[in-house]
């Protein structure tokens, strides 16, 4: 089953130099272990190929429901430098909350997970 | 019974809502106001203030919040904890007690200053004794821009706030202090946690992330359930009721607008975040996975279960260099085709920087309506939009290449792809770069003063 990480999550960004960061955090608690199986460091990293100039790091956080990607070369060398609209990368939460996830059905009947419209 | 203190947060950047300072006073009791005025490049704004008039480098700003709170210092004992000072807190405190003094109340004021941050006037002595100063995210020399620095400040931590404190400071101003430690420092003061207090100290540190950007933890750009967040034109700033155990809770003045739940205190607590093990302080290493939330009443989080390690022997350094200059400028087509006419003005415009010669470091388009933030993630949403921002920067070393760039802009109205306006700003101005470098240094090499007057 196809599911919005929009339905499941919310997010806020921010920069560390060139670096974004992207706290998500589950809507309902449990529905961290779906992000923690299915929001992988790899399909982050696919998501932002072609925005984004470096790799990407994950951090888990189980005690706030929350996982931390770290975004490098996110903004053309961030801060004063920068000529993006978005230089301190404010809004790379709502650019990661666009994507879906393929979860198993049975996987996410259990979790009662929304299906993407 | 437990001892609870009220650390208020009033301000979250150099810009923040004026009110909320008073508001902060006005609204309840509290016992410090912890006042935030500093990010990575204010201090490269302030020290070029300082240049032109010797007197400023520090955040104005906080002159008239003293002034709003006055009566609460000197009446109710309300401290307040600020870094204002910039890249100079001895201006910062003498202007301070001169609009004490008009308003009759100098008297009330014992102001601590908190120096020893600024680095600017050692660096040749602190390069030649062996402190390269590597940029911590490339690993060069500092030596690269030497000749270009204008600012060079070492984070401090809580010890020498709480040193004002101890010696009777009710308003302690300080330099390039960390955001956090304003609000740990009267904790640690009033509990006398010990500078080897790990877990205590880390959740201070964690108390003063949460309520370091202002209202952000309370309803403030709060991307959960915002719709539904009540009254944020009357939004209550946040407040931390801190134990001595190192437990606190987090919440806002009662009547305020905004919100304080698990789900606000988490977004803030992600905010601009690196390793969440290893939250590194001048005072302590904070681990955020050891964070537990949990509602405690409306408006109310309490906050327990934090863990610290020892602090590193290194203190971070922010320095500031010139570099460069850059301008930015826009114009909107409307619909129909917005998107097309405006890639086309894009087209346009860079076949004639071609033809003049013109190459930059960095040239870069944006179609804001389209795919500015979210860039190809947008997909096809912008094709119809009813209108859509051209936005097209340019960055270089050369600051007149960057000036005849600035006049290639406007005259895409008349010449350019239909159905334009949005150009009422003229021709963008150019903006000297001051960019920002990371570097760690010895703490030894840095000594805090403190004098209370």
């Amino acid at each position: 089953m196809r599911v919005r990480l929009l339905d499941i999550a919310h997010a806020r960004s921010g920069d560390k130099g060139d670096t974004a960061n992207v706290g998500v955090i589950a809507l309902r608690p449990e529905w961290y272990a779906v992000l923690e199986r299915h929001l992988t460091r790899d399909r982050v990293a696919r998501h932002f190929a072609g925005v984004i100039e470096g790799g990407v790091d994950r951090f888990e956080l189980p005690n706030l429901n929350a996982l931390n990607f770290l975004l490098h070369g996110a903004l053309d060398g961030g801060g004063t430098l920068s000529l993006k609209t978005d230089a301190q990368g404010k809004v790379y939460s709502t650019a990661l909350l666009r994507m879906e996830l393929e979860v198993p059905d049975d996987e996410a009947r259990a979790a009662r997970l929304p299906a993407a419209p | 019974m437990s001892r609870v203190v009220r650390v208020a947060g009033g301000q979250g950047f150099w810009g923040d809502w004026p009110e909320a300072p008073r508001r902060q006073v006005e609204g309840g009791p509290i016992d410090y106001l912890m006042l935030d005025y500093l990010a990575e490049v204010t201090m490269s704004i302030l020290q070029k203030q300082k240049e032109r008039d010797p007197a400023m480098g520090y955040a104005r700003d906080f002159v008239g919040a003293m002034e709003s709170v006055l009566t609460a210092v000197a009446d109710r004992g309300v401290k307040v904890i600020a870094n204002a000072g910039g890249v100079n807190p001895e201006g910062c405190a003498a202007a301070v007690q001169a609009m004490a003094e008009r308003a009759g109340r100098a008297g009330a004021l014992r102001i601590g200053i908190v120096t020893g941050d600024n680095l600017l006037p050692r660096l040749e002595e602190l390069l030649a004794s062996g402190h390269e100063l590597r940029n911590m995210d490339t690993g060069e020399p500092l030596s690269l821009v030497r000749d270009r620095v204008i600012a060079a400040n070492a984070y401090i931590g809580s010890t020498a706030i709480v040193e004002a404190l101890a010696k009777g400071a009710n308003v302690v101003i300080t330099g390039r202090s960390t955001d956090t430690a304003l609000t740990m420092a009267p904790l640690r003061h009033e509990f006398g946690w010990g500078a080897a207090d790990w877990d205590r100290l880390a959740a201070g540190i964690i108390a003063g992330h949460i309520i370091e950007c202002g209202a952000q933890c309370s309803g403030g750009n709060c991307l959960h359930d915002w719709r539904d967040i009540p009254n944020l034109a009357d939004v209550g700033y946040p407040i931390v009721e801190g134990s001595a155990d190192g437990t606190f809770v987090v919440t806002k003045h009662a009547g305020t607008g905004g919100r304080v739940s698990v789900q606000t205190v988490s977004e803030q607590l992600v905010y601009e975040m690196g390793d969440p093990h290893a939250y590194i302080t001048p005072d302590v290493v904070a681990d955020f996975t050891s964070i537990r939330l949990e509602p405690a009443g409306a408006d109310r989080v309490r906050v327990h279960g934090i863990k610290g390690a020892p602090a590193t022997d290194k203190l971070k350094v922010s320095i500031a260099y010139r570099s460069g200059y850059k301008a930015v400028g826009s114009l909107v087509y409307a619909w129909p085709d917005a998107l097309e006419k405006a890639q086309l003005a894009d087209r346009v415009l860079r076949e004639r920087l071609d033809r003049l010669g013109l190459k930059f470091e960095k040239v870069l388009s944006e179609f804001v309506g389209a795919s500015a933030t979210h860039g190809p993630l947008a997909g096809d949403a912008g094709r119809q939009a009813p209108e859509v921002q051209y936005r097209i920067g340019v960055r270089d070393a050369d600051k007149k290449k960057v000036e005849r760039f600035t006049r290639e802009i406007v005259p895409l109205v008349l010449n350019g792809p239909p159905s334009v306006t949005g150009f009422a700003g003229g021709r963008p101005k150019v903006e000297e770069i001051v960019a920002y470098w990371p570097a760690l240094v010895d703490k030894t090499v840095v000594q805090t003063r403190v004098e209370v007057r």
